[in-house]
Parts: structure tokens; C-alpha cells; sequence
């Protein structure tokens, strides 16, 4: 009950919660959003041209095995112990989950669909943007669902050992003997990520899904 | 429509372990004329289906070259339409869609839209329009992608053994409907396919192609009243003289995969199994 009562206080009384919220969730949406966006020009790079998947798809694959939050030393260093290393773990940790979810969308695309689109006289250039992107849309769903895992908990990893958010706070309230305080953010964390995940998510995955054939419509 | 002239093509795979290559067929001549329904029939691995997709621009000959008109044949284009035997829709796009797919190079949106419903009629599929591929049977996605194909008003339409995946039942329905199609549109079409009735049944004109050597054996004339019927004696007589020759040929792929396991009279042994029944009593 003591959770309930910190969490009251904290989001509607003295606010700490809903400023460490604030923050945590700006930091999340804008990593998370970037992470897709360098991620999927990587992946459809690496989808489309055998040169770059040969060269840099070994690299990308060596990368992904590193937990990001072992990068936040370097990044302290680099910025500074600025915000900037914080949103670099965290853009970090979704970026190679979406690349290589888009790269493995392009490359399944069904030869057919390809073959089909040549002869309605379609060029190199408008079979990536008119066939490969929009046949990949589904595993693109896949990676974006996994960057966002993969960018959460870094970014949590990430504020225990840096500063601001959730987990600064939390560790203020360890620091405080402040065990209801503790238990009351982890109820916070998860709570988000049960809304992202059927409020976000499943909603968009039920519509593509469907769409695209790949399930039946509920 | 165009004429189709196909001089002396060759196609040649070359293997890689072995220093030899590996011919499909070569010096295939054949001319189809415009408006004409012309069909490939042969075993599989004798090619038709690697000529037609030279004639489509989607393979490269080893040598010759292929005419459509006036033009030579480089790459894919517009000017030939191609079925393939799976639909090759877009799962995404809704069958509206998928036709203005193939016309948006081509045309502004609300035009292409217009053509695009005209030709959904045409295949009788206006009350589908709005359905996504997934929700369709196989039978109206090969009529969608056979709309699909005439959009693009092409010279020539190409079809890939169409309706090989379909059950009997919705094969015939498509038989008629490609018929009605071809009568309507006047359309030159080279036919691909396995099945000697669906080729007396279908075109004017049908090219016997064999394998090892890999080419044209017989091209047989067909001169029936349409709508034919499978059981007049003309017709059974064709198939009976097109499957002399077609015997023979398939008689040599089987022993090509099996090797030496090959027996032609191993079909007998179906009747013989009782060979050991009670003999020993």
C-alpha cells in the first residue's frame, strides 16, 4: 500500500515522479524514433546493395551483440557526461534490431512480386521504393517493436548510472531507504510498457497484419 | 497487336564444376502473327517456360533474338503483358490497386483508376474491387492478374501455365473466360502450358517442344470450331497424336532424373503385385 501512497504523492503532490516521467518518456520517444530512422536507411541499405550487406553487415551483426549500456562509458567521455550519451545508448540499443529486421524484409521480398513489377516496366530504383519497402513492412513492424524493447531498457540501465529520469530517481530512493518509492516506479515501468504494447503495438501489428494477409482479421 | 518473330534463340547454361555448359534448347524459329493464339506444350525441362520469359525480357537468350513489331527485345517492358502461374499480387494494395499497379507509369491517378474498373468488368470481378489479395480465391486472383496484364493494353500477352495451380472445376471456368477475353480484345497471345487438352481447347496454333535436344519437334494446326468439345472425334484424335509424340519425350526426362532406376514397365508392376499370393500352396 505504501507503493500506491508514493505513487500518489509523487505524480500529484510533490511531482518528482511526473518531472523523472517526463523526462524519461521524452528521452524514449525521441531515441526510440531515432533508432528507426538510422536503422531502417541502414537496413534498406544493406537490403538493396549486396556491397554494403558483404562489408558492413558482419560489422552491423558484431555490433548488435554488444549490450549498449557497455557503450555509455565511452559516451560519458565523449559527451561530456551531457545528455547526449544518455540518448546515444538508447538510440544505440534499437538501431541494429531494425536494421537487420528491415535488411531480412527486403531480402524475403518474393522474387515474383519483383519479377511482376519488371514487367509492368518498372526500374531498379522504383522496385525498392514501390515493391522491396512496402513487401517489408511487416518485419519493419517486428524491428521497431524490438527497438523499442531493446531502447527501454537501455535507457533504464542507462539513467541508474547517468542522471534525470526514472531511474535516477530511482536510485535516489534506494540511496533514501525509500523501498515503496522503489517498488512505486517499477510499477510505473511496467505499466508503460504494457500501454506502448497494446495501445501502440498490437493496434498498428493487427492492421498490418491483416492487410497484408499474413493473419486473419479478428 | 504485333507479330511475334523468334530467330534461332539459344539458351545455354553454363556449369561451373564441369568445364561443359548445359543447353536448354537452341535454334528455335517460330513466328507468331498477330491476333494469333499460339501455345507451348512440352514435358518439364524443355524449356518453354525459359523461352517465354525471353519473349517477356525477364531471362537473356545465349544467342538470337526475339522481335516484338519492329522493336528487339533487351528488357522487360509495358508492351508485354505476363501471367505468371501464381498471381504475383501485391498483398498490400487492394485489387483496384494492384491493377493501377501496373498503370501508374503510365497514367495520371484518376485515369488509370477509370481503366484499371474497365477491365476489372471485363474479368468480372467489379464486385471485388475493394478486397485485398488474401481474401480472394486462387481462381479470381489469376483473373485479377490477368486484368492486371490487359491494362497495360500490351502487343503481346504471355501466360505462364495460368491456371497450373487452380482445381479442375475453376480451370475450366477460366478457360472460357480467357476465350471470351481473347475474342473480345483480339489480343496475340503465346500460352505456356503442360496440358494437352487445355491447348487444343485454347489455340489456333500449338509448338511440340521436346528435350535433348531441347526444341521444337511438331507445330500442330488447329482447325476446330470454337467453342470446341473435348469429346468430338477431331479433338480426341489431336490429343491422341500430339501424346505419341509427347510420350516419347517424356519417357526421356524420366530416364534423365531416374537413371538407371528407369523402367517403363515398372507402371505393370501395379498389376503384378500378387505374384507371390498363394502360389506356393
Amino acid at each position: 500500500m505504501g507503493a500506491v501512497e508514493q505513487l500518489y504523492i509523487g505524480l500529484f503532490d510533490t511531482g518528482i515522479l511526473l518531472v523523472a516521467l517526463t523526462e524519461s518518456l521524452q528521452r524514449i520517444v525521441i531515441g526510440f524514433s531515432l533508432a528507426v530512422i538510422i536503422g531502417g536507411i541502414l537496413g534498406i541499405l544493406l537490403g538493396v546493395s549486396k556491397i554494403a550487406d558483404e562489408t558492413l553487415g558482419s560489422l552491423v551483426i558484431a555490433l548488435q551483440s554488444v549490450p549498449s549500456i557497455v557503450w555509455l562509458p565511452i559516451a560519458l567521455i565523449v559527451f561530456q557526461g551531457g545528455a547526449g550519451a544518455i540518448y546515444f545508448v538508447v538510440i544505440l540499443g534499437g538501431t541494429w534490431a531494425m536494421t537487420l529486421n528491415i535488411r531480412m524484409g527486403i531480402k524475403n521480398v518474393q522474387p515474383i512480386l519483383i519479377r511482376a513489377a519488371r514487367t509492368m516496366g518498372y526500374n531498379h530504383t522504383e522496385l525498392i521504393w514501390r515493391v522491396m519497402l512496402p513487401a517489408s513492412i511487416p518485419s519493419a513492424l517486428t524491428g521497431a517493436r524490438l527497438a523499442w524493447a531493446f531502447g527501454w531498457r537501455a535507457l533504464m540501465a542507462a539513467e541508474l548510472i547517468g542522471r534525470g529520469g526514472l531511474g535516477r530517481t530511482l536510485m535516489d530512493a534506494r540511496d533514501f531507504f525509500n523501498m515503496d518509492l522503489v517498488v512505486a516506479i517499477m510499477i510505473i515501468i511496467s505499466i508503460i510498457g504494457l500501454i506502448v504494447e497494446y495501445f501502440f503495438f498490437s493496434k498498428i501489428e493487427r492492421k498490418v497484419l491483416s492487410r497484408w494477409g499474413l493473419a486473419k482479421a479478428s | 497487336m504485333e507479330r511475334v518473330v523468334i530467330e534461332e534463340v539459344e539458351k545455354t547454361f553454363p556449369n561451373k564444376e564441369k568445364d561443359g555448359s548445359f543447353t536448354v534448347f537452341k535454334d528455335i524459329s517460330l513466328t507468331v502473327n498477330p491476333g494469333e493464339f499460339v501455345s507451348l506444350l512440352g514435358p518439364s525441362g524443355c524449356g518453354k517456360s525459359t523461352l517465354l520469359n525471353i519473349v517477356a525480357g525477364l531471362d537473356q537468350s545465349s544467342a538470337g533474338e526475339v522481335k516484338v513489331g519492329d522493336k528487339k527485345i533487351k528488357g522487360p517492358g509495358s508492351d508485354r503483358g505476363v501471367v505468371f502461374q501464381e498471381a504475383a499480387l501485391m498483398p498490400w494494395l487492394n485489387v483496384l490497386e494492384n491493377v493501377t499497379f501496373a498503370l501508374r507509369k503510365k497514367m495520371k491517378k484518376e485515369e488509370a483508376k477509370k481503366h484499371a474498373e474497365k477491365y476489372l468488368k471485363l474479368v468480372h470481378l467489379s464486385k471485388f474491387m475493394h478486397s485485398y489479395p488474401h481474401e480472394l480465391s486462387g481462381g479470381m486472383k489469376q483473373r485479377v492478374s490477368i486484368a492486371r496484364a490487359l491494362s497495360m493494353d500490351p502487343a503481346v500477352l504471355l501466360m505462364d501455365e495460368p491456371f497450373g495451380a487452380l482445381d479442375e472445376q475453376t480451370r475450366m471456368m477460366l478457360h472460357r473466360e480467357v476465350q471470351f477475353i481473347w475474342q473480345e480484345t483480339q489480343k496475340t497471345i503465346l500460352f505456356v502450358t503442360h496440358n494437352i487438352r487445355e491447348s487444343i481447347l485454347l489455340s489456333d496454333r500449338i509448338v511440340l517442344m521436346g528435350t535433348r535436344p531441347g526444341g521444337i519437334r511438331k507445330i500442330f494446326t488447329v482447325d476446330l470450331p470454337r467453342p470446341r468439345k473435348p469429346s468430338s472425334p477431331e479433338f480426341i484424335k489431336l490429343e491422341e497424336e500430339i501424346m505419341s509424340i509427347l510420350a516419347g519425350e517424356i519417357e526421356k526426362v524420366m530416364k534423365e532424373e531416374m537413371g538407371d532406376d528407369f523402367n517403363s514397365k515398372k507402371a505393370s508392376l501395379l498389376y503384378g503385385t500378387d505374384r507371390n499370393m498363394g502360389n506356393h500352396i
